[in-house]
């Protein structure tokens, strides 16, 4: 479904983690209920343990979490059991996961997808939590932490923005300047076309068509601004409203430079692509970086945030998923699971986290950014001066709403992008099934 | 051999047979079980029976009552009886529906057409013992003893747009071709179905050649001597004797047919439905898992399905029958 978050190690080979990928669904399908159910249940509660569920299944973030819990085992005596499953497959059946035997705390992310969770029940709130780590963080990360309620559910890890990323020698080479609005954008697309460049590098096949709503909900916020933006997210307003179709219209102003083939393609593929100067840009997330597998190439990437369409919004909206943990609604220990919160809200757990995994930004305020590289610096400025932080398309929404209705219509629509009208009813009329509450 | 040496032991147990029913009816009724058999007759109906109704029978109807309400699969108090509505969002107002029913019968008429005589086809050619006959047979079964993921793999490098063998070959042959076989909703069911097809010819030739490995020879001699040529003798012949194993392999080209979701699944990514490549099985999977589940609309959809299912299965046997009784 969303995988935006997904945290990767660099491989080489992209296509065959989308037939794994795949396949692990499938066998979501049928058993992942019963298997989360059952790897999450201990026997009985055990004093001396928490229980962890973990969607880092990928090298880097699980061997990054067993080094934050492994620190917290040494700081607390308590020992972690840490349950990982598959990215995909821990989203899927979140749902059945929470009702059933879950672990003590696990993995998230902010925004909406939070909040649904939180008003269900199936989550417990943490404000004894924040009572010792609030301090560490900024309003907006307050904010980002707390359900419909007003009450916390939340502790953040890290987050990510996304933008427009480019290699530097290309654009020295060929004279390119990183343009700051739409005409200036559109421009410098045409003028890589006319010199061989695939303009913007694009991928949104199998599984990752979520990777077409970072461009989506730029154009809405840019156009529209932010509060346009989230009412349109939340349900609040119609799909068929005047100002979704002028995102539309300015979407298919910018198809003709996608990269040829993206419908059969991976985000990684269209990544790689970019690294191998065949690509001009590409909107995606600082976690591009996990696709560099030499380390040289790291210095020669930059990003410039996406361009202003209406100077009434300008540039004030950066979206910047944040990533995090919650409580179960019964967790067996809850005394121990409340300390490592604690510990997973502090800077300590950052930076172990960071130390392993550098194509994040921490999110606490006291992390050690001395180690930080240029990418996550620039990252770390961008989200700093944004003046609203969205999350993403998936995650300021409805995810069945995103995943079903929303996301196949526009990879349809792009693929031969038209008049959206006919799509944007077609979205319309599914909207009250979603948005009822 | 096997056929002509069973004709005639075949009459004499027909004598003795009327005679069993009637020896019970001679004697007094005394009771002819024991409590141990009956205990044992009990548990050996009963288990599967309970095991029958628990894990297929209340399922089903629990998908049925469900159908008819509104529920986002987490507390039972929240289940809202809304009557018809779902059926009537499906029918009228749900985009991927009409597709879905539509790819749905593509699926089974393609998988109808090409494939499964394709696998009769080869069945037939492998069975008349030509040269390395066991090697074609091994190669072609093969696919069928992948796993899935091995299946999707396969398929995924042949249709990679960037780098896959189908666009390499291409663009050998007519530079500047650029097809984006799984990207393009005009295109993916198809190639899909190719990818569905190279598993389902094994399959039905395996199924044929165990047919035709039965079949007596004695026939196929006498068609010859009668005069008829290779093809009259398989169409008049051969397909007629084999009616079993005809009707197995109809059974199963329309069950995996309806069940089509696997390979389909794997190749659009494992997200559901992706355009192009609607099929009912993953609408109802794309509103029962997930992290918003409507879990009425997904049981509106797969009674949908059971119907057309039903009705498939049930057309099917009546007619089978019907002939029977003939």
């Amino acid at each position: 479904m969303t995988m935006q978050s997904r945290i990767l190690s660099p491989v080489t080979d992209p296509s065959r983690r989308t037939v794994v990928r795949g396949t692990l669904g499938v066998g979501a399908a049928a058993l992942a209920a019963p298997l989360l159910t059952a790897c999450g249940g201990g026997p009985s509660a055990d004093p001396k343990t928490v229980t962890f569920g973990s969607n880092g299944a990928d090298a880097t973030p699980k061997s990054a979490y067993a080094a934050v819990t492994s620190a917290f085992t040494k700081d607390s005596g308590l020992k972690v059991k840490t349950n990982t499953v598959d990215h995909d497959t821990f989203q899927k059946s979140i749902s059945t996961y929470l009702q059933g035997t879950p672990d003590d705390v696990f993995t998230w992310f902010a925004g909406y997808r939070m909040q649904y969770f939180a008003k269900k029940g199936l989550a417990r709130p943490l404000d004894d939590v924040w009572d010792t780590i609030g301090s560490g963080f900024s309003d907006a990360a307050k904010q980002l932490s707390k359900g419909e309620d007003g009450k916390y559910y939340f502790v953040p890890l890290y987050n990510y923005p996304w933008a427009v990323f480019y290699r530097k020698s290309v654009f020295k080479e060929r004279g390119y300047e990183p343009p700051r609005t739409w005409s200036e954008f559109t421009a410098l697309a045409k003028q890589m076309k006319k010199d061989g460049l695939s303009p913007i590098a694009s991928g949104y096949g199998g599984g990752d068509s979520w990777s077409i709503l970072g461009a989506f909900d730029y154009l809405n916020l840019r156009a529209n601004g932010y509060d346009f933006h989230m009412s349109l997210m939340r349900g609040e307003v119609s799909w068929t409203d005047r100002r979704t179709s002028r995102t539309l219209d300015l979407w298919r102003e910018l198809s003709p430079y996608y990269q040829q083939g993206a419908g059969g393609r991976s985000w990684q593929d269209a990544a790689q692509s970019l690294l191998d100067k065949k690509s001009g840009m590409a909107v995606i997330g600082l976690f591009l970086g996990q696709q560099i597998t030499d380390e040289k190439l790291r210095a020669d990437i930059d990003f410039f945030a996406f361009p202003e369409i209406d100077a009434a919004h300008g540039q004030d909206t950066v979206e910047a998923p944040t990533d995090g943990f919650m409580l179960s609604r019964k967790p067996k220990n809850e005394k121990g699971a409340a300390r490592l919160l604690e510990f997973l809200g502090s800077a300590q757990a950052e930076n172990l986290y960071m130390g392993a995994d550098p194509s994040n930004v921490a999110v606490h305020s006291a992390a050690d950014t001395g180690s930080y590289n240029a990418l996550q610096k620039k990252s770390a400025e961008l989200i700093a001066s944004a003046k609203h932080i969205t999350q993403f398309g998936d995650r300021d929404s409805d995810p069945g709403f995103v995943s079903t209705v929303v996301l196949p219509g526009l990879a349809q629509w792009l693929g031969h992008p038209d008049d959206g009208s006919a799509l944007l009813k077609k979205i319309e009329s599914q909207r009250s099934r979603f948005f009822t509450a | 051999m096997s056929s002509v040496g069973s004709a005639p032991p075949a009459a004499p147990p027909r004598a003795p047979a009327p005679a069993r029913p009637d020896a019970p009816r001679a004697r007094p009724r005394p009771l002819r079980l024991g409590r141990g058999d009956r205990l044992f007759l009990t548990v050996i109906v009963g288990i599967p029976l309970l095991a029958l109704l628990v894990f297929v029978w209340l399922p089903a109807l629990a998908s049925i009552g469900l159908s008819f309400t509104s529920w986002d699969g987490i507390e039972p108090s929240d289940i809202r009886w809304v009557g018809l509505d779902n059926y009537l969002e499906i029918f009228t107002n749900y985009p991927p529906f009409w597709p879905a029913v539509q790819h749905n019968v593509v699926w089974l008429l393609f998988t109808a057409l090409l494939p499964t005589p394709f696998g009769i086809f080869l069945a037939y050619q492998l069975d008349r013992k030509i040269r390395f006959t066991r090697f074609y047979q091994t190669a072609i079964f093969l696919p069928m003893v992948l796993s899935l993921a091995v299946v999707g793999f396969i398929w995924e490098i042949i249709y990679n747009p960037d780098n896959g063998l189908l666009n390499g070959v291409l663009n050998g042959a007519a530079p500047g071709h650029h097809i984006d076989w799984l990207g393009d909703p005009d295109l993916n069911l198809w190639a899909v179905l190719i990818a569905s097809a190279w598993r389902h010819t094994g399959y039905i030739m395996i199924l044929y050649l165990a047919g035709l490995k039965g079949f007596d020879p004695a026939l196929k001699e006498a068609a010859s001597l009668d005069g008829a040529n290779g093809r009259q003798t398989f169409l008049r012949v051969v397909f007629p004797a084999l009616k079993p194993v005809n009707i197995i392999i109809l059974v199963v080209t329309v069950m995996e047919s309806l069940r089509a979701f696997d390979i389909v699944y794997v190749l659009g990514g494992g997200v559901g439905s992706k355009p192009g490549m609607e099929l009912l099985s993953l609408l109802i999977t794309d509103n029962i898992i997930g992290e918003s589940s409507h879990i009425g609309y997904g049981s509106a959809l797969a009674v949908v399905l059971l119907i057309v299912s039903l009705l498939a299965i049930g057309t099917f046997l009546a007619q089978t029958f019907r002939k029977e009784d003939q």
